[in-house]
């Protein structure tokens, strides 16, 4: 593929890949996010290869390995285009009977299909599924349809029209004033307005300036970021972009914690995709802006996801916090301005580019737009992530999308924000 | 590990003090820890004292300044495989390897490390071992697979 000059190939490669994927082309997907590669899913993919050549069908239905969808618990995954059904659980030795009666024959096989255990009922198709039926997939929802080792995909799905829009339509104010419509608040926990956070920075003296991914997500039992970063990180990188050329940065860091390897691997496939299709490096698509992304493995130090430790890290020191009279946005990185925000934070700033700020706060609550990942794990039946809109309640997260407490038992304590939050207990998880 | 090798290492990051961690990563996953020579040879590659190099490198739990095992055992200790009952798993890597964690068996055949959390919760009790995930371990299959290794 082409290097891209101008807004204008990147509409005419994505018309190109639209073309040959015309709605309807069969294609297997499998989940290969850490979790599911952990219960096979690897053994999956290259089963259903292996099977679809033997049937003389490798030309016309692709397989593709894609980010996480989020139901770790019934791992691994399969949803089978265009029909999207889904099957859990799958093994290799499941393989040749779901290409002979749902590839060729175009029947279901009912014991891979969800099953209600309530009502008994199966749910075919992925969105039918209770676990996902009640959640808000912004983010999430797109895993299951790419590879996150593939450009193409991305593109195929929208990828980069944000950047293309904000470059050559929108002023680095725009963008700002967008972001700040949005009400878009840092995902990493603290809560703060990415577009004020932004602004401080684009308005401090010094240069360069810096903006910084916060991969480093450490606190136990969390995989959010983990899931985007492996399953589309050009998303990620995207927002990133567009954050540098709204505070007038040229230089971006994504700190990646070092438990991650398949996350630290995407990513650097990724910046290396965009850098050779014009998207990273000079003069993004003619726009005559620059902006260059590192990678920086972290070594095992939980305090290293603190902002300013992290920053330190960077440098090549101990990861030591430093007291913050002064914010990082204004003197963090080598002292200079730097805007840092978590993985989430990042991979919304596209949605919000492309669709609006309008569009964007009608999700949430009045004083938070937007959705927001949240892992589900430990005693409860789905496990997994899940993606709701800010507001709604731990009852329904738990209940309804969590399918409860397994085995019948009774609730007692739901922990919110990691081992450093706090417990809600019994009996009114209400908010 | 030779000079040359340590040398290609600190290129491959044109030589910048702030690449001291990527750089020590890399040596230690070559060589399964920091050997005093070889942090000597990037202290003076990189004009960066060897005090400094000594602080990143107790101070990251990534890194070891004494040999390590042939196979590398993570138990995860974190929130979701703890009350799916990690300690369990732990206590039966115990029996088998002959090690606690932290620590290296004579033979330099394991080495046990607990972990917080590897991300991979829905699977919880999970043990990694040289970066393969086994998840949902009972303590019997945890006893299996680590009879596997060699």
């Amino acid at each position: 593929m082409a290097c891209l000059h101008s807004p204008g190939d990147l509409e005419k490669r994505r018309n190109e890949l639209a073309a040959r994927r015309a709605a309807g082309t069969p294609c297997v997907s499998v989940c290969a996010g850490a979790g599911c590669v952990a219960s096979g899913a690897a053994e999956v993919i290259a089963a259903f290869r292996a099977e679809l050549a033997a049937a003389g069908l490798a030309a016309e239905i692709d397989v593709k390995g894609t980010g996480c969808p989020g139901f770790c618990e019934r791992g691994p995954v399969v949803v089978l285009y265009p029909e999207e059904t889904c099957y859990l659980q799958v093994k290799p030795e499941d393989v040749p009977e779901i290409v002979a009666r749902t590839l060729r024959g175009k029947e279901v096989v009912e014991r891979l299909v969800y099953r209600d255990p309530a009502t008994g009922e199966l749910a075919v198709r992925e969105g039918d599924i209770p676990f996902y039926k009640h959640q808000e997939r912004l983010l999430l929802g797109v895993n299951i349809r790419l590879d996150p080792k593939s450009l193409d995909d991305y593109l195929a799905l929208g990828g980069y029209a944000a950047l293309a829009k904000a470059l050559f339509e929108m002023t680095p104010q725009a963008v700002l004033d967008e972001i700040k419509k949005s009400n878009l608040r840092g995902r990493g926990g603290g809560g703060f307005p990415a577009g004020r956070k932004w602004e401080g920075s684009r308005d401090a003296p010094g240069d360069p300036k810096y903006v910084i991914v916060n991969a480093d997500e450490g606190d136990p039992g969390a995989f959010m970021d983990r899931a985007l970063l492996e399953g589309n990180p050009h998303s990620i990188l995207e927002g990133l972009i567009i954050g540098g050329y709204t505070v007038g940065a040229h230089e971006g860091y994504i700190y990646v914690r070092q438990e991650y390897p398949l996350a630290v691997e995407n990513i650097n496939l990724a910046i290396r995709q965009a850098e050779e299709h014009g998207l990273l490096g000079q003069n993004i698509l003619g726009s005559g802006f620059d902006f260059t992304v590192t990678v920086h493995q972290g070594a095992g130090a939980f305090v290293c996801g603190e902002s300013t430790a992290l920053m330190t890290a960077l440098e090549g020191r101990a990861g030591e916090p430093r007291p913050k009279y002064i914010r990082s946005n204004l003197k963090g990185l080598w002292d200079r301005p730097s805007v840092l925000n978590n993985v989430e934070t990042w991979a919304n700033v596209p949605l919000i580019i492309n669709r609006g700020a309008d569009w964007f706060t009608r999700y949430g609550t009045p004083g938070s737009k937007g959705t927001k990942i949240f892992s589900l794990v430990g005693k409860i039946t789905n496990t997994g992530l899940v993606e709701v809109p800010m507001g709604m309640t731990l009852r329904d997260i738990v209940y309804t999308i969590g399918g409860g407490i397994p085995g019948g038992k009774a609730f007692k304590a739901v922990q919110t924000g990691g081992p450093s939050g706090g417990l809600t207990s019994s009996p009114r998880p209400g908010r | 590990m030779g000079n040359d090798r340590i040398d290609e290492i600190i290129q491959k990051h044109h030589g910048e003090a702030s690449a001291l961690i990527q750089i020590l990563l890399e040596i230690q996953s070559e060589e399964h820890w920091l050997p005093r020579e070889a942090l000597e040879r990037v202290s003076e590659k990189l004009g960066v004292p060897m005090a400094r190099i000594q602080h990143v490198a107790t101070f990251y739990k990534a890194f070891s300044l004494v040999p390590k095992g042939r196979h590398a055992v993570h138990v995860c200790m974190g929130t979701a495989c703890h009350v799916r009952g990690a300690q369990r798993v732990l206590d039966t890597v115990q029996d088998v390897t002959g090690v606690g964690p932290g620590e290296t068996d004579l033979d330099l055949k394991f080495s046990v490390e607990t972990v917080n959390c590897v991300g991979c919760c829905a699977l919880g009790p999970v043990v990694e071992i040289n970066k393969k995930t086994f998840g949902k371990m009972t303590p019997a299959e945890t006893a299996d697979v680590l009879k596997s290794y060699e």
